[in-house]
């Protein structure tokens, strides 16, 4: 009993800055940008949100810190994209690059210092029996993660500025004709997904290992870009997709360390898991064929007002 | 000393391509021996990086305006490396340090293109005419460990996070192992791997799987501190640092480090270079040459469990004492090694198997 418990603990601070992320990412490629940064904004955010935590100890100040650079990061993508027409997918490359080197570059006043976790966020007395503490046992950016896939969905869906969002998405030209501006829904967009990565990138050195370690995030932006397509854009597949990679992830560990039937499998097939699931879950998608159709039909082409 | 990235490393080739034309050979007697070091991932790892950022700053630091030292940070084992080699070596660079194991390959692959350039390769088993190898004896450490683990795990169990099983690694799970069985004859290690040497998040959430299965210490052979964190953060017996002091991380549950220091190593090579000495060598360097140290002791480390460690440490300084010495039998029960023979460094270095009371890895 204990032992599940602790796999889905260790499993939703797992999930958790890929869920943030791939939201983030959701928003901006509903607006019909593509932006492949996401990894290079988790790093920036990362190591803001370790100076903040470092500097005032106060994890909150870190993740507002956290979710600024990000958008900061952002903002470089947004202007090169939408204001110069730059191409989205070599941008998005080169604003990895950057991320990641300019927080080893910030970063390296910090090694050797560790900082303090975030703690739970409701009191502990909540959290004493296992099962409650499945519910209780986080600290903020858990809930605040759940929090944002309602209240994306609803803003999608059920929301006149979720329409608009969606429209310039679809049919950026239509959308400009009848008078929305196309460009300041994207950068709204765009700044909101440097936020959310930013945040996510937070999340690592306050909830999962608190030191600064250059390239920490590991790779975990690109799998929030992938999630975003896995979940053919919609935010409760997100939810659940986060959740079956933090799980994948979480069960190798549990397995190696603890024996048992699934431990058999061999370390390189565990390793591959994520990918075959991918896979699997992009083929079964495809056959209902609403994954191509599903993705906003302007993603990735600039938009040029004078047009 | 200049800083390189991988990009701008490119650029700087390109011009030092075009340098012969400059006619550079007339003050070739003064130049200052350009060395070059290459490593796998950051000198701010805290750990293995680091160690070997130590080792390169200690030779500036001895031979100052004699040397002038270079490093690639962030190497990815593979075509990579290559191409990071032939960089460096047509740049000049007269010594060059390949500090992990998977760069040996390259190694081997770039070295007879530039005859002139003497290569040393960390951990790795290839020589050439102009590639030497060196290797610390951090298992001799990983005894010391042992004896502390031995004495204070309640459970028993040891974990250790692993990245690759290569044999330094396995060396070192098996040291730990053997010199822990000696105090305690049930003691067990379960090694875990994740296939890197450097994701943080992944080395914590890997530690904090063991934690939850009964494990309360906790050693490992991956790049920073991450393990130590979440045993402090969960409050088992301990750990231990690895490659570097790492106490700053974990204040209460480090409970000794072992310490990489390779300085002495890098500045006697460099030495033999500048003297015309230099010949490809195949050093393996331990606690008792200090390429190996012992961090602090934690302060809750029991005065005789310190004394026991002690003479672990001193006896592998001395000789008296090797942890590789029979009878040993692997996990399956199998007889390996005979009472009172000793492992030859050949067989240690290609070590694919575990000695008793280590779980077979999955």
């Amino acid at each position: 009993m204990d032992i599940y418990i602790a796999i889905i603990v260790t499993l939703v601070g797992a999930a958790t800055p890929i869920l943030i992320a791939a939201l983030g990412e959701l928003v901006v490629e509903k607006s019909g940008v593509l932006n492949l940064g996401v990894e290079g904004m988790m790093l920036v955010g990362a190591i803001a949100g370790f100076a903040g935590q470092f500097y005032t100890g106060n994890p909150y100040f870190a993740l507002l810190c956290g979710a600024f650079a990000g958008a900061a990061s952002s903002l470089i993508f947004g202007f090169l994209t939408l204001s110069l027409s730059a191409n989205q997918t070599a941008t998005g490359l080169a604003l990895t690059i950057f991320g990641t080197g300019f927080s080893a570059l910030a970063g390296a006043p910090f090694s050797a210092r560790p900082v303090q976790l975030m703690r739970p966020l409701f009191p502990a007395e909540l959290a004493t029996h296992p099962v409650w503490r499945v519910v209780f046992g986080y600290s903020f950016p858990v809930y605040f993660s759940f929090f944002m896939v309602v209240a994306i969905w609803w803003f999608l869906h059920r929301t006149r500025s979720g329409l608009t969002l969606r429209a310039v998405g679809e049919n950026d030209v239509s959308a400009h004709s009848i008078g929305y501006s196309v460009q300041g829904v994207r950068y709204a967009a765009v700044l909101f997904g440097g936020a959310m990565a930013g945040i996510a990138g937070a999340c690592f050195p306050l909830l999962l290992t608190p030191q600064w370690a250059e390239r920490m995030t590991a790779g975990r932006g690109w799998i929030a870009v992938a999630l975003v397509v896995f979940a053919s854009w919609k935010p409760f597949r997100l939810l659940a997709g986060a959740y079956l990679f933090g799980l994948v992830m979480t069960m190798e560990l549990y397995a190696k360390a603890g024996g048992g039937p699934l431990s058999a499998i061999p370390s390189e097939l565990w390793a591959a898991l994520p990918y075959l699931a991918t896979i699997i879950v992009l083929v079964l998608i495809s056959i209902r064929r609403d994954a191509t159709s599903n993705a906003p039909a302007c993603l990735g082409k600039p938009f040029l007002p004078s047009n | 000393m200049t800083t390189l990235s991988r990009r701008n490393i490119l650029k700087i080739g390109g011009a030092a391509a075009a340098l012969p034309l400059l006619g550079s050979k007339a003050f070739a007697q003064t130049e200052p021996l350009k060395i070059g070091f290459i490593y796998v991932g950051t000198i701010n790892d805290n750990g293995y990086n680091y160690a070997h950022n130590q080792g390169r700053l200690y030779v500036e630091e001895h031979l100052g305006d004699a040397v002038e030292t270079t490093y690639v940070e962030n190497v990815p084992e593979g075509p990579d490396c290559e191409r990071v080699l032939r960089e460096l070596a047509q740049q000049g660079n007269k010594l060059i340090f390949a500090t992990s194991f998977g760069f040996g390959d390259s190694v081997i692959k770039v070295a007879p293109q530039f005859p002139d350039v003497k290569f040393e390769h960390a951990t790795g088993y290839q020589k050439a005419e102009n590639v030497g190898l060196y290797n610390a004896r951090f298992y001799e450490g990983r005894a010391v460990c042992g004896t502390i683990a031995g004495h204070l795990s309640k459970t028993g169990k040891a974990g250790y996070i692993g990245s690759f099983p290569i044999p330094e690694v396995v060396m070192g799970i098996n040291a730990l192992a053997l010199s822990g069985r000696r105090i305690n004859p049930n003691f067990t290690v379960k090694p875990v791997y994740i296939s890197t040497w450097n994701d943080p998040a992944k080395e914590a959430d890997a530690a904090r799987a063991m934690i939850d299965q009964g494990i309360d210490i906790i050693a490992q052979h991956t790049d920073g501190p991450a393990a130590l964190q979440v045993a402090q953060e969960r409050g088992i017996i301990g750990g231990f640092g690895q490659g570097a002091d790492m106490s700053a991380f974990a204040p209460e549950t480090q409970l000794t480090a072992i310490i990489d220091h390779w300085g002495p190593h890098y500045l006697a090579s460099a030495q033999a270079v500048i003297d015309g000495t230099w010949v490809a060598g195949d050093t393996w360097e331990g606690l008792k040459e200090d390429v190996v140290q012992m961090g602090p002791y934690n302060a809750k480390v029991p005065a005789d469990v310190v004394a026991d460690a002690e003479k672990v440490r001193t006896g592998q300084i001395d000789g008296s004492f090797h942890i590789f010495t029979g009878p040993i039998k692997d996990n399956t029960g199998a007889e390996r090694v005979a009472a009172g023979v000793t492992m030859t460094d050949a067989e240690l270095l290609s070590m694919d198997w575990y000695v008793e009371g280590v779980e077979q890895p999955a």
